[in-house]
């Protein structure tokens, strides 16, 4: 498990120029969709571009210059292909807003500069991701209490039949999305501890090692959890990621198929319970078998983004020459569409493959970390990203039912933004402490006392 | 704006848009096949610091005990590192187990954090099920396995 670079003579560089680079390409990625959307829509570039860009640079350059001083070792890859998501996110948005004449391109730009911020403060404040395993417990407390939230009246909004909002003065917040965060801490901090109990024990069964009743408990706990997230918040896509993420990280701890077939078992038999006794469970299922049943009323919504998708054939409609307004939360859940739509099937293909470079950067710094948490942080973080992406992907393109997730870093919405961004500074972390060369500790050789010990090394030999 | 701009604007865009997704790609390639650097004794532009007294702070182990084994109960100072753990007089921990080396391991502090080092000993050192390869850091509580002996870190 632990990687035997040292042996090898392998050696990270720090690559922080090659980010660089690619953080100036993420930026004209970002510029460039910008301008078009101007040229598209008005048949000129947009006269704040300059502003604009300069603002979005600042917060690239703020980004990159605090890797180099408190991260010398990270990973090159993942803030390019974050900024560069996250600058076609905007660019869409503002795509949006002028067909809709609405304002959140500037709203989400604000959110993303509290996420850079917040990146570099997470950076700065944590010099050493190990420190995140003391708060295995507080931080499992912090996010049940966060997911309690909006049931409480009165601080509790509801928006669209999700309870997941709650709302302080004028900012609605899901604090949902700072909870998975604070859950893959707690999974990692409690695996690392309790892996041994969980993989060693149990009996063979058929094929597959079936764990202890003995130790059913968390997952069942998780179970539980996700249900009461589905039934008392309505919420289909964060139940699904949740329990999603514990059995991923279950089965990278432990090594052990049984605990996919225990879940992936409870995982059916609490969707078929969902499906009889939820009605609006029964609806998504409904729309997705056949959305033309109901083309102008509930399937309305999946049946334009599938048009979309159809309209934008390989490259697209053009930005700025579409309609992507037609589908309702064209922004948020639906934004892949609005992608399709205007830059075509390409575009959504590189979209896919940046994700997936995502996803490939967290199992890399998991794959090369010394430590089982920092191992297990990066895994549950990556798995966080590749579920999200599966479940409204999947849901926007109808593979699988519809489910209201966030797509990170492309969609509006505050909370999911700046959420991501410090899961991309612990990810950052993680990688920059595994990619740092080992400790040089040969030096101690020299002491005196060292020295004397040379003698007796010939008499080791003989010794078993 | 003519049609034929649009459309140039909208595949120059998507070329961008690949170009980035490649240099990315090739970016991760290099660094998979191109890091292979033979690793010097020290790293380059770091000159060898003298060593520091290790200030003791709160929540940083002090001391080695022996929790389990025959020899349960012996500890060493951490001030003393590097510390010595085998079968020889010369070790700051000696054992009297029949399966560890008179040389088998040692523990030593670079930059604050503790690491424990198999000094290339018959049976191995372990720590949880992995056996040590390299280096590895140790922090407070974790147990290292030392033949039959079992050695932690403590405040």
């Amino acid at each position: 498990m632990a990687t035997n670079s040292a042996l090898m003579g392998f050696v990270h560089r720090r690559r922080r120029g090659a980010e660089l680079f690619l953080l100036i390409l993420a930026l004209i990625v970002g510029i460039g969709a910008y301008a078009a959307v101007g040229l598209g829509v008005d048949g000129e570039v947009p006269t704040n571009l300059i502003a604009y860009g300069g603002w979005l640079a600042a917060l690239v350059v703020a980004a990159h210059v605090a890797v180099r001083i408190v991260a010398p070792y990270a990973d090159p890859v993942l803030l390019p292909v974050v900024a560069a998501l996250n600058g076609l996110g905007l660019a869409i948005i503002h795509r949006l807003d002028l067909a809709k004449d609405t304002g959140l391109a500037s709203q989400q730009l604000t959110w993303m500069t509290l996420g850079v911020a917040l990146f570099i403060g997470t950076l700065v404040v944590l010099p050493d991701h190990r420190l995140l395993a003391r708060f295995t417990y507080t931080s499992g407390l912090t996010a049940i209490v966060l997911l309690c939230l909006p049931m409480l009246p009165g601080l509790g909004t509801e928006i669209n039949g999700a309870k997941i909002w709650i709302a302080v003065g004028p900012f609605s917040f899901q604090p949902g999305e700072v909870a998975k965060v604070l859950l893959v801490i707690t999974f990692a901090g409690y695996l690392v501890v309790h892996r041994d109990a969980l993989a060693l024990a149990g009996r063979r069964l058929v094929f597959v090692d079936l764990p202890r009743g003995r130790d059913l408990g968390p997952i069942l706990m998780m179970w539980l959890v996700s249900l009461g997230i589905l039934v008392l918040q309505r919420d289909l896509g964060s139940s699904l990621l949740f329990f999603g993420l514990f059995l991923v990280m279950l089965y990278v701890a432990t090594e052990r198929p049984g605990w996919l077939v225990v879940g992936g078992l409870l995982f059916f038999s609490g969707a078929a319970i969902a499906f009889r006794v939820f009605s609006h469970v029964q609806n998504r299922v409904d729309i997705w078998l056949d959305p033309f049943a109901d083309p102008n009323g509930s399937g309305y919504q999946l049946v334009q983004a599938l048009y979309g998708f159809a309209w934008g054939g390989m490259v697209g409609r053009g930005l700025g020459q579409g309609m992507p307004e037609r589908v309702p939360y064209a922004e948020s859940d639906f934004i892949l569409a609005a992608i399709g739509e205007e830059l075509g099937l390409t575009a959504v293909m590189a979209v896919l493959l940046l994700y997936g470079l995502v996803v490939e950067r967290a199992l890399r710094a998991a794959l090369i970390s010394r430590d089982g948490f920092g191992k297990l942080v990066a895994t549950g973080l990556g798995a966080i990203f590749a579920l999200q992406v599966f479940v409204v992907v999947g849901g926007v393109t109808r593979l699988i039912p519809l489910t209201g997730l966030t797509t990170p870093f492309l969609s509006y919405g505050g909370s999911s933004l700046v959420a991501n961004w410090v899961i991309i500074a612990i990810l950052l972390r993680i990688s920059d402490q595994a990619r740092r060369p080992l400790p040089d500790l040969s030096q101690e050789d020299e002491d005196v006392d060292e020295q004397a010990t040379q003698v007796v090394k010939v008499v080791k030999e003989g010794v078993r | 704006m003519s049609e034929l701009t649009l459309f140039l604007v909208r595949i120059a865009y998507l070329a961008i848009l690949w170009i980035f997704v490649l240099s990315a790609i090739s970016v991760i390639r290099s660094d998979m096949f191109g890091a292979r650097v033979p690793s010097p004794a020290a790293p380059p532009g770091k000159a060898p610091k003298p060593a520091k007294t290790p200030t003791p702070r709160r929540g940083q182990p002090t001391h080695v005990a022996v929790v389990q084994g025959v020899n349960t109960g012996i500890t060493a100072d951490l001030a003393q590192a590097p510390i010595l753990i085998g079968r020889g007089n010369d070790a700051a921990i000696r054992l009297d187990d029949d399966y560890v080396s008179t040389r088998h391991a040692r523990i030593v502090s670079s930059s604050g954090q503790w690491y424990v080092e198999d000094l290339g000993s018959t049976n191995g050192t372990y720590l949880g099920s992995q056996r040590l390869t390299q280096p590895v850091p140790v922090g407070l509580g974790s147990q290292i396995r030392i033949g039959k002996t079992i050695v932690e870190l403590r405040k």
